[in-house]
């Protein structure tokens, strides 16, 4: 019964979508709260090899995975392909593309090079344009092809090092997700997170690796905790608190050139660190002078001003992106809350009101959104806040989450949670309706922090 | 210091070394070796050096010395408990800490770290600050006390070192905890 009303709502929606778009974006959205799967299909044809032997490379396997994982897309199997067309010139029959019901088409070339390089050539097609302009083009294709091409959305070809294949396929990932969105994709960015192994001699890392966890690097071992990575808004640097010393202290460190720098040791706390978005300020926590109070340090001249001054908890600062306000966790109301004050005037203001208690606020590229840390019935969630109707949504069904970074684009939520009885790194997307677990190793894995783009 | 049990004037200054390394053990790990303490100075079956062997009787306890021998024991434990979001001391931990105060009292040049700790739940930056409220109600009840504020530090871990593993009750109310560490 209930597939049949969801059958009925998809029906609804089609329908809706042939009047007006806008509209049935929204409709559409409420039949996946249903459970149904939303994911827009495409295909992502295996690359065709004009070597010898082996292909190289898999770059298709690398597009699909990203693809998936953005929760936009659903890449079909290679088993329900027609066949594996190099260009877009060996595809036959549009049409036999288009009844699979895909949106799009990746094909592309792999070539050797002398020198151990690779030239790489791929092309986006709309297999639906193609059926439509396929006579066309075919007529036309002894003579002039160029004007009938729409059907191509993108076409580019690069050469390419054997280390620089991974990083070439989140390239063509972004490509096709930008063409097909509207909307930058963020395949090519990286996480800063913790590893813990209690286990070991020194049981925390600060690590960094690609957005799906692979090349990853360690940055710091350390005996003590560590804490709170966040970026620098070039991508260059990370700044994190460390232990070490017995006690916390923010510090700098490139993650290039592994220079580090202690930017404060104040008596009592030194947390929560978060760049401005100009790169030359740094948000903290300190209690120096009593509670944990919010402090913005100009990190040239080391200065540092108070901004928030109560008797109970402020935490957590997070920048706007126009650098004019923080949101930050409070306590000032009884159970911490998520609060904004303005940089100029100092005035706070509460922003969040839904469940027992919202922390570890981040606000979205975009300013539209509040992405936090919802306590409800005992209960840790990840959700989101749109700014500025205030409809608030949970987003996650796993235990004790914490810990929220968004992409750049801000269309995935990374966050640290609970699985058999160990923190691992999960993904959510924005509107909750796709998330993943990432794979994790011996140890515990906490505090992610998502690159700026790179 | 009283070494009353020692007739050999050779092993006079050997019990003093042994009684310096106890005090800068005191210092710098834990209570235990109480310099002040009626305890410290024999050996426990009365074997010396040479060979020979001394007994002694039992001797009655004053009050004081009952409370000193029951303070150094509770002295051991240096870990109190916290209910979930909370830094009140329970009343449980009362004489522990007030044992702790006695031994810093009669000795001014030790210092003690107290560490604060929480239990996963909430964020990892909301818990830094939770251990610290902790580690500060504590040194506040160890001032109270009579501590001078010069023998205490404090240091939040938040929930970065828990004591116990396990997402369930029974490891959370191990980790909900102030520690200290002379």
């Amino acid at each position: 019964m209930k597939r049949l009303l969801t059958g009925l709502i998809v029906v609804f929606a089609a329908l809706a979508f042939t009047s007006n778009t806008a509209q049935a974006q929204s409709t559409l959205e409420i039949v996946i709260t249903e459970g149904q799967d939303s994911a827009r299909p495409l295909a992502v044809v295996p690359f065709q090899w004009l070597g010898e032997g082996e292909a190289p490379y898999d770059f298709a396997e690398i597009i699909v995975a990203d693809l998936r994982r953005s929760g936009r897309f659903n890449p079909i199997s290679s088993r329900d392909m027609p066949s594996f067309p190099g260009k877009d010139t060996e595809v036959a029959d549009y049409s036999v593309w288009a009844r699979l019901g895909i949106e799009a088409m990746l094909v592309g070339e792999v070539s050797p090079l002398s020198g151990d390089r690779y030239q790489v050539t791929y092309e986006l097609i709309d297999p639906l344009r193609g059926q439509i302009t396929g006579g066309t083009a075919q007529a036309l294709a002894d003579g002039q092809l160029v004007d009938s091409n729409d059907h191509v959305i993108e076409g580019r070809s690069s050469v390419v090092n054997p280390n620089q294949f991974r990083q070439y396929a989140h390239r063509i990932s972004d490509v096709v997700y930008e063409a097909l969105t509207g909307e930058r994709g963020a395949f090519l960015t990286r996480i800063a997170y913790i590893y813990v192994d209690l286990d070991l001699e020194n049981p925390y890392h600060l690590m960094v690796s690609d957005y799906d966890g692979y090349n990853e690097r360690v940055l710091l071992r350390s005996p003590q905790p560590l804490m709170s990575p966040t970026w620098s808004p070039d991508g260059n640097r990370v700044a994190y608190v460390s232990f070490e010393n017995g006690r916390p202290e923010i510090f700098m460190q490139d993650i290039y050139t592994t220079q580090r720098e202690k930017l404060t040791s104040f008596p009592g706390i030194n947390g929560s660190p978060a760049w401005s978005p100009d790169g030359e300020r740094m948000a903290m926590v300190l209690s120096k002078d009593g509670a944990p109070n919010i402090y913005i340090m100009d990190i040239a001249s080391r200065r540092v001003e108070q901004i928030t001054d109560h008797w109970r908890i402020d935490t957590e600062p997070y920048w706007t992106p126009d650098g004019k306000s923080l949101v930050f966790t409070s306590e000032r109301g009884g159970r911490a809350q998520t609060y904004r004050v303005d940089l100029d005037t100092k005035r706070v203001r509460r922003v969040t009101f839904v469940g027992e208690a919202n922390l570890g606020g981040v606000v979205t590229p975009d300013g539209r959104g509040l992405v936090v840390v919802n306590r409800d019935n005992g209960q840790f969630h990840i959700g989101r806040q749109d700014y500025p109707s205030g409809n608030f949504q949970v987003l996650t069904e796993t235990s004790l989450d914490e810990s929220p970074s968004v992409a750049p684009n801000g269309s995935m939520i990374i966050y640290s949670t609970t699985y058999n009885g160990k923190q691992v790194l999960a993904l959510v997307s924005m509107d909750g309706r796709f998330r993943a677990r990432l794979p994790s190793r011996d140890g515990e894995v906490k505090g992610p922090a998502w690159s700026p783009f790179l | 210091m009283q070494l009353k049990t020692v007739q050999l004037n050779k092993l006079v200054k050997a019990l003093a070394l042994t009684v310096s390394i106890a005090t800068l053990a005191a210092c710098s790990s834990s209570p235990d070796s109480d310099v002040d303490s009626s305890t410290t100075g024999t050996t426990g079956d009365g074997r010396t050096p040479s060979g020979v062997q001394t007994g002694a009787a039992d001797r009655q306890l004053s009050p004081e010395e009952q409370r000193q021998e029951r303070y150094a024991e509770l002295r051991q434990d240096q870990v109190i408990y916290f209910d979930f979001d909370t830094s009140d001391i329970r009343s449980e931990f009362a004489e522990l800490l007030a044992a702790h105060a006695d031994y810093l009292v009669r000795n001014p040049s030790v210092t003690v770290v107290i560490e604060g700790h929480t239990d996963e739940r909430g964020t990892p930056e909301y818990n830094i600050a939770l251990g610290e409220r902790r580690a500060n109600a504590t040194a506040a009840y160890m001032r109270n006390l009579g501590v001078l504020s010069s023998q205490i530090t404090t240091v939040s871990f938040g929930e970065e070192k828990p004591l116990a593993r396990g997402n369930n009750e029974r490891a959370w109310s191990q980790n909900r905890r102030a520690v200290l560490v002379y």
